[in-house]
């Protein structure tokens, strides 16, 4: 009770060791993983960090479901990739290393543009628009091929710069350049993002998120907000485009799709839109799932599809706010309650887990690769798809794995609830220190 | 009481005859229908500035018709409504909000996710002139926060001052939707039901916040509860099927046969 003067920081100590901590993160990454493999995972993480967050100052942060956003960094990919031709029919004069700009800007004027009628509306209507405007574009990328490139798209040659500030050897052509290239934008991105969240426009969009109604009766306008909002958003979505370019050095119209609208949507509803660092824990998720397991698996799909189906049911914060509620069960000294539950689960699902994959799996095996050979590895050990033990165990992994995970659920969330009722009740009692 | 209200009244008809002032709001010939209904029928009405002026009527009379479009949420059908000598009539909430007129709501319309503090802190933006900025760092805007302080500490939620305003107790948020309502500094206050819905204690707090937060200011309030009433208005207007039918000092009103068969004689008799 010092007269709210105790409130107020001046320097937040947390904030730069965070900071600081991602930006070490960024660097010392490809230097730990240094196979093609990974240091490809990392870039185009990178990538999907700043399209899900640009999409998340829509959704998370002003309220705002669209179902188009990828038009804004598909167009500022196509922009981009013909500025790295431009250059490289020395027709203009650009850095490679500010190309990612260029699909900025264009996205952010088309932001101008498909914005305006958008952010008229909110709600149902809003997500229609937006879904009318990504199909209206798709279209016209099939329609336009001299700008499109029609199915195969346009493809750029990265390296079409020479030498980055005549440093013999860096020409963005070995991909940990690329990485680089890209973590640069992405840390960059994720602080302008970050303090936007600390303006006077980001804080009237929280209040329009949570209550539109009432904006217009303290001066403001939403859709003025929404739209600006939406300008701003479409501007880090085509930087992050732009990055796609350089770093695949091809756009197809794939890159305008509803399938990449709804794929960031999916990245940042994963992560949580409540918190600033979800959607960054969703697309390294995402990307994980996009990229590592697909390699592994064909059903990868599946497997997104089912975890963000759970996540939803159980989880509707998202990751961060799974993370987050565990860290102020952690502050408040009562983990040690939750070590013998979270342990029953972790198991139960291990086993269920087990047979859900081994389900998939062998199903995917028999009705893709039919003519194929019976048997397949899966962790490690060979199982022949047609043999009645193998089914066997599959069933017993599932129905033990099943009933033994919704037991041990119940009785996680039991103490769960109870620990979160606590903290809720001490925080009423305690408002200024809570 | 009353015959404070009367030399109040009779100081401002004066101030209002005499001095080059306009009214804090001119209502004329207002009308408003739902498609074939008309809700608010011909309603004429002028507020002094620095009045505090009661609409009262029964359920379904029209009063908080009457204040959505004062506020812009609806246009009228036809007639016209000044603020401050300027025509508003059409024009939007958020402009309405702009030329210094500001509401509450009756059922409470509040950031529920945002904390108390940037509710308010919201709510004083434009008027500081921060308008859509988003280069500003909304922390170092002193003048901003010490605003929103100031209306925390008015409105007795200090405490609360860092809880989402959606575990705000009833009360609580029926005090944190006034505050949003003066934050921005508008000069026309709407109040609509400011007190349904809460205790006699709560009741008397909310009266005595409201008399302090509306000093100098125009207040126009829907109220049902006739003790708020007959306290804190100088002047009371009664509707009854979108029309007013009176509107004086709280004395005659009161002793007005026409408002008692139509409405305050059933409130007196359950009173």
């Amino acid at each position: 009770m010092n007269d709210g003067s105790l409130s107020y920081r001046p320097i937040n100590l947390g904030r730069w060791i965070i900071w600081g901590g991602t930006l070490v993160l960024f660097i010392v990454l490809p230097l730990i993983f240094k196979q093609g493999f990974a240091r490809t995972l990392l870039a185009q993480m990178g990538i999907l960090i700043i399209f899900a967050l640009s999409y998340n100052m829509l959704l998370g942060q002003t309220g705002m479901l669209s179902f188009g956003h990828a038009v804004y960094s598909g167009l500022g990919a196509y922009f981009a990739i013909h500025t790295l031709n431009l250059i490289g029919a020395h027709q203009v004069v650009f850095p490679v290393s500010l190309v990612p700009l260029v699909g900025a800007v264009f996205g952010m004027v088309f932001g101008v543009v498909f914005g305006y009628p958008t952010t008229q509306k909110s709600g149902t209507p809003f997500a229609m628009i937006t879904l009318g405007i990504g199909e209206l574009v798709f279209a016209c990328s099939l329609m336009f091929p001299g700008f499109f490139g029609g199915e195969g798209g346009i493809s750029g040659n990265r390296t079409v710069g020479g030498n980055f500030l005549g440093i013999k050897g860096l020409n963005f052509g070995p991909d940990v350049q690329v990485y680089y290239l890209i973590a640069f934008w992405c840390f960059v991105s994720m602080i302008a993002m970050y303090a936007w969240t600390q303006t006077p426009l980001g804080r009237i969009a929280n209040a329009v998120r949570d209550n539109p109604e009432r904006v217009e009766f303290i001066g403001y306008n939403t859709q003025r907000v929404r739209w600006l909002v939406l300008i701003l958003s479409s501007f880090f979505a085509g930087l992050a485009g732009g990055l796609s370019a350089i770093n695949f050095e091809i756009v197809t119209a794939e890159n305008v799709s509803a399938l990449r609208s709804g794929g960031v949507l999916l990245a940042a509803f994963i992560g949580g839109m409540l918190f600033f660092f979800g959607p960054i824990v969703g697309a390294v998720v995402f990307s994980f799932f996009a990229i590592a397991l697909s390699d592994i698996t064909k059903a990868w799909q599946l497997y997104l599809g089912a975890f963000f189906v759970l996540l939803v049911m159980y989880a509707p914060g998202g990751l961060s706010s799974l993370i987050l509620m565990n860290l102020r069960v952690m502050s408040f000294g009562k983990m040690k309650r939750l070590r013998d539950p979270y342990l029953g689960v972790a198991l139960a699902g291990l086993t269920l887990l087990v047979g859900v994959v081994l389900l998939i799996e062998l199903t995917y095996h028999l009705t893709l690769e039919a003519g194929g050979a019976s048997t397949i590895t899966m962790f490690g050990f060979p199982l022949d798809a047609h043999g009645r033990e193998t089914w066997t165990f599959v069933i017993a992994m599932l129905a033990g794995g099943g009933l033994a995970f919704e037991y041990m659920r119940r009785r996680f969330k039991q103490e769960w609830d109870a620990i979160h009722v606590e903290i809720e009740d001490w925080a009423r009692e305690n408002p200024e220190q809570a | 009481m009353s015959q404070d209200n009367r030399s109040v009244t009779s100081a401002l008809s004066e101030a209002g005859i005499s001095g080059a002032n306009a009214a804090a709001l001119e209502l004329k010939d207002l009308r408003k229908s739902f498609g074939k209904t008309e809700i608010i029928r011909g309603v004429t009405l002028s507020i002094a500035q620095g009045e505090r002026h009661a609409l009262i009527g029964p359920n379904g009379a029209g009063k908080s018709t009457l204040f959505n479009l004062i506020s812009g949420r609806f246009p009228p059908s036809s007639g016209s409504i000044r603020l401050l000598g300027s025509e508003v009539t059409g024009r939007r909430p958020f402009e309405i909000n702009r030329m210094g007129l500001a509401r509450s709501f009756q059922i409470t319309n509040i950031f529920q996710r945002l904390s108390v503090f940037e509710n308010l802190r919201c709510a004083v933006l434009w008027s500081l002139g921060y308008k859509y900025s988003f280069w500003r760092n909304l922390n170092k805007l002193s003048d901003a926060r010490e605003r929103a302080e100031e209306v925390l500490r008015r409105i007795g939620l200090k405490r609360r001052r860092n809880i989402a305003a959606g575990l705000l107790t009833y009360a609580e948020q029926r005090a944190l939707e006034i505050g949003i309502t003066i934050a921005g500094g508008a000069s026309v206050i709407l109040l609509d039901e400011p007190t349904a819905g809460m205790s006699r204690g709560e009741t008397a707090s909310a009266v005595a916040l409201i008399r302090e937060v509306t000093q100098g200011k125009t207040l126009i309030m829907v109220e049902h509860d006739m003790g708020v009433v007959f306290d804190l208005a100088d002047r009371i207007s009664v509707v009854v099927y979108g029309e007013i039918i009176a509107s004086g000092p709280p004395a005659q009103i009161r002793a007005n046969a026409k408002v008692k068969e139509a409405y305050l004689g059933h409130h007196a008799e359950a009173a």
